[in-house]
């Protein structure tokens, strides 16, 4: 059954308001800024923050239950082991907590630990696990009661980059074994392209987009996405191959449109040339280097024009093009790399 | 600022009646069963001799024993009885002898209306009534001990309490139906206290001896304020408190 | 082992530890160590130290019982009025006890606001009782515990509460195994704050409950009235209050606050 949630919740400088629905088995990633509100549509699917949402599940409506009488399980950030408790009462305690007997909570617990790989860290206390052991731990307490509804908040955020990767993949794989609800709270773009079916993105306590992973990569439709996925991002009115950019500049594309469009192409398609190439159908435009810094294997160059543009390079083109701020040069982009979808 | 305003007026030639003494400052331990009447004594002593400034230290005698003891700077010590005015003249701290200077006697004292129903020390007897009496350790205790003693009366207290004060407290408030305390608490003590006079406190009577100390710092003045406790003027306030003339 | 301890704070340090020590120490160089044993195992002092023990941990009994709660609602509860609440809560701390005293006597007194009730319609009349004794200690002791514990509580992250609630524990289910376990040192340290005022009261004991042996009459009540008369005998009643707290404090200490440090 789907879960179809109407958040609302009203601050004094901040409004939220977004409805989400996740399918059982389905993974949701709650992508956005920080202070978009992604934690407090978490909070208030767990019942943690008073608010006026309307949530339904299975023909039953959880609006005003308590946290406690919800069909939950969450992964805090920082996962809030219980520190006094070793890591089985930890896993144990949501099965106590509703009223299983102690032999068999420890039964049920020992196997989850026993599922994320920690059965030989049962009697350690959360203090000496490390950051990784600990999520898993988080992980299995969380899902240890069977919940409808998985919430995962930044799951990832506490943990260093090489743990981080291992953890992910392992995260993925529970994820892919769990039958109900997942929503993954996360700012960062890999952990939801990799865990996530569907993408929601939420900027200013509004959904502003969503779909799958790829179609989000493919077309983003806000510069906080486009940004998050590196792709120069534009908005336009296209007239067959001539597309008007909002913000000044005119690109030439292979595809005709009409109508208001998005316009994106990868930064790595852009080409940079001391001096006017030549030779058409090439967009070629002047602009000014405002900066420049490394990007995984490439150079990122960030240029003012009409339009401006991100541009990635090799390092040989840096040097041989001596880049410095300040410098005019020639950007050239083929309309081929240029991609358009309608606004 | 009193003093400088009091040796303002001297220099002015502004005489008073009375010989002047040679003034300043004294200090007179007092028992706590004395705070009213010497209060007034001291204000009176005061305004008969301008210059002069009384300050009282009042607690239980024997408190005050001890602090006169260990050194405190003192003057005058008026005591609520003449055992701990003797533990202070074994030591020397006090050489001049004792003067009594007034005497009280013990009264049942009860809640305003008597619920008690209390007619006489006999009742202090009944387990059912609610009694307060001093712990043997203060005089008033040993006096009450001493009265029952004489009466031939086993009393059942509910408390032994520490002070006279304290005893009032709960006769006040009609925690306890009765107790027995000197008269001049009984009058100290106002509306919400009545006093009750018995024959058997003959037994008991309190003397209360007063001597200036043998290292006052201001031995002139101390002698003078013994002599006005002694004076006629004395007896008059010391007689409005309860107290009974030597 | 290279660095130094700056004098700026050991100089301080060691005058405050003087100032609390030679007191102490003066009633050990005072101690008539001659009469010691004789007056220790008196059958008047053993007496007193049972009950100043016995009317201690009642009391401490008490405080816990309602004052971890007062201070679970001080610390989290968005009750109005919360900051007035608190100040009101420590008001026994400056009240001299003696008025504390008289405090209970006007409401549990005989003839009290309540206590007049409670002596009409039970018989029950708490002034010059153990039971007194108790609630007079538990008057004075309990600011000390409630203060300690809503310290500790308030310096609780509170959202171990919310993770114990996703995980469907009931509030009372999370303030027992989550809260309670986490706010442990706080709770011990106040518990035994609580127990050693208790055990050392005296104004508002005295003034509310009264004094008579083997009934009423505590070690401090016992110490006061030595004095008037007996000023060795205060002395060794004070030893022994003393030693006897010393003894149990450590203890507790050992056993409760002894986490990695």
């Amino acid at each position: 059954m789907t879960l179809h949630a109407e958040l609302r919740v009203q601050r004094a400088s901040f409004s939220l308001d977004i409805d989400l629905s996740i399918e059982p088995g389905e993974v949701v990633a709650l992508l956005g800024p920080n202070g978009a509100g992604k934690t407090t549509a978490l909070r208030a699917l767990a019942g943690l923050v008073p608010s006026d949402s309307r949530i339904h599940h299975n023909e039953s409506t959880w609006d005003g239950l308590p946290a406690e009488k919800r069909p939950i399980g969450v992964v805090f950030q920082d996962y809030l082991l219980f520190a006094h408790m070793s890591a089985l009462d930890n896993v144990a305690f949501g099965l106590r907590a509703r009223g299983t007997r102690k032999a068999e909570a420890n039964a049920v617990a020992l196997q989850w630990l026993d599922q994320v790989g920690l059965a030989d860290f049962a009697h350690v206390k959360p203090r000496t696990l490390s950051g990784g052991q600990a999520q898993r731990v988080a992980l299995a307490r969380a899902l240890a009661t069977a919940p409808e509804l998985l919430l995962l908040d930044e799951p990832l955020a506490a943990l260093d980059a090489s743990t981080r990767l291992r953890v992910r993949s392992e995260l993925g794989r529970h994820l892919a074994d769990y039958p109900g609800h997942t929503l993954l709270v996360t700012h960062d773009p890999l952990d939801a392209m990799v865990l996530a079916d569907r993408l929601v993105i939420l900027e200013h306590g509004r959904v502003v987009q969503e779909g799958s992973p790829r179609d989000v990569v493919r077309q983003p439709r806000t510069d906080y996405v486009a940004n998050l996925v590196g792709l120069n991002f534009y908005r336009g009115v296209a007239d067959g191959t001539e597309v008007r950019l909002d913000d000044g500049g005119t690109l030439t594309i292979a595809e005709p449109a009409d109508g208001p469009v998005h316009v994106v192409f990868p930064p790595a398609a852009v080409s940079l040339y001391p001096e006017k190439p030549a030779g058409s159908p090439r967009n070629t435009w002047q602009a000014v280097v405002t900066g420049i810094e490394p990007h995984a294997h490439t150079t990122r160059v960030d240029l003012d024009g009409s339009p401006a543009v991100l541009a990635d390079i090799t390092t040989a083109t840096v040097a041989e093009l001596r880049l410095q701020p300040g410098h005019a040069l020639w950007v050239s982009l083929k309309a081929t790399e240029i991609h358009t979808y309608p606004r | 600022m009193r003093r400088v305003l009091a040796l303002v007026l001297v220099l002015a030639g502004c005489g008073t009646t009375q010989p002047s003494t040679s003034g300043g400052e004294i200090t007179v331990f007092a028992a706590a069963s004395l705070t009213e009447s010497f209060q007034q004594l001291g204000e009176e002593f005061e305004a008969a001799n301008p210059g002069t400034k009384v300050s009282f230290n009042f607690a239980g005698s024997s408190a005050l024993a001890q602090q006169l003891n260990q050194g405190a700077p003192a003057d005058v010590f008026a005591s609520a009885a003449p055992a701990n005015m003797k533990q202070v003249t074994d030591t020397g701290t006090i050489t001049a002898t004792p003067t009594t200077f007034a005497k009280n006697t013990l009264q049942i004292a009860v809640p305003k209306g008597n619920p008690g129903k209390i007619t006489g020390l006999a009742d202090f007897a009944k387990g059912d009534l609610k009694i307060a009496l001093c712990a043997e350790q203060v005089p008033c205790g040993a006096a009450a001990k001493k009265v029952f003693a004489a009466a031939k009366i086993t009393p059942s207290p509910d408390t032994l309490e520490q002070d006279v004060k304290a005893v009032l407290t709960k006769v006040s408030l009609g925690e306890v139906d009765a107790a027995l305390v000197y008269r001049t608490d009984v009058q100290a003590a106002g509306d919400k206290v009545e006093g009750e006079d018995f024959a058997e406190a003959s037994s008991a009577v309190n003397d209360y001896p007063i001597a200036p100390l043998a290292k006052a710092p201001n031995a002139a003045t101390a002698k003078a304020f013994v002599d006005y406790v002694l004076s006629e003027k004395g007896k008059k306030v010391l007689a409005a408190a309860g107290f009974t003339a030597p | 082992m290279r660095s130094r301890l700056p004098v700026v704070l050991v100089l301080p340090a060691v005058v405050g530890l003087a100032f609390l020590l030679v007191p102490l120490a003066g009633l050990l160089i005072k101690a008539p160590w001659a009469t010691l044993p004789a007056q220790l195992f008196s059958q008047e002092v053993g007496q007193a130290l049972q009950l100043s023990l016995i009317c201690a941990s009642l009391a401490t009994i008490v405080c816990l019982v309602l004052g971890v709660p007062l201070a679970w609602l001080l610390a989290r509860s968005d009750l109005p009025g919360r900051g007035v609440l608190r100040a009101l809560v420590t008001v026994p701390l400056v009240l001299p006890p003696v008025v504390g005293g008289v405090a209970l006597l006007l409401v549990l007194g005989r003839r009290g606001v309540v206590g007049q009730y409670l002596d009409q319609w039970f018989g029950i009349s708490l002034p010059f009782t153990t039971a007194g004794v108790v609630l007079a200690e538990a008057f004075v002791a309990m600011p000390f515990l409630v203060i300690s514990v809503e310290g500790a509580l308030r310096a609780a992250d509170p959202r171990f509460e919310e993770a114990a609630a996703t995980l469907g524990a009931s509030r009372w289910l999370t303030f027992r195994r989550v809260t309670l376990p986490s706010v442990m040192p706080g709770v011990v340290a106040g518990t035994v704050l609580c127990w050693a005022r208790a055990l050392g009261e005296f104004g508002a004991t005295i003034t509310f409950a009264g004094n008579f042996p083997g009934k009423t009459t505590t070690m401090p009540l016992a110490v006061y009235l030595a004095l008037e008369t007996d000023p060795d005998a205060a002395i060794v009643l004070s030893i022994v209050l003393l030693l006897v707290s010393v003894a149990v404090l450590a203890g507790l200490r050992d056993k409760w606050i002894s986490g990695p440090s």
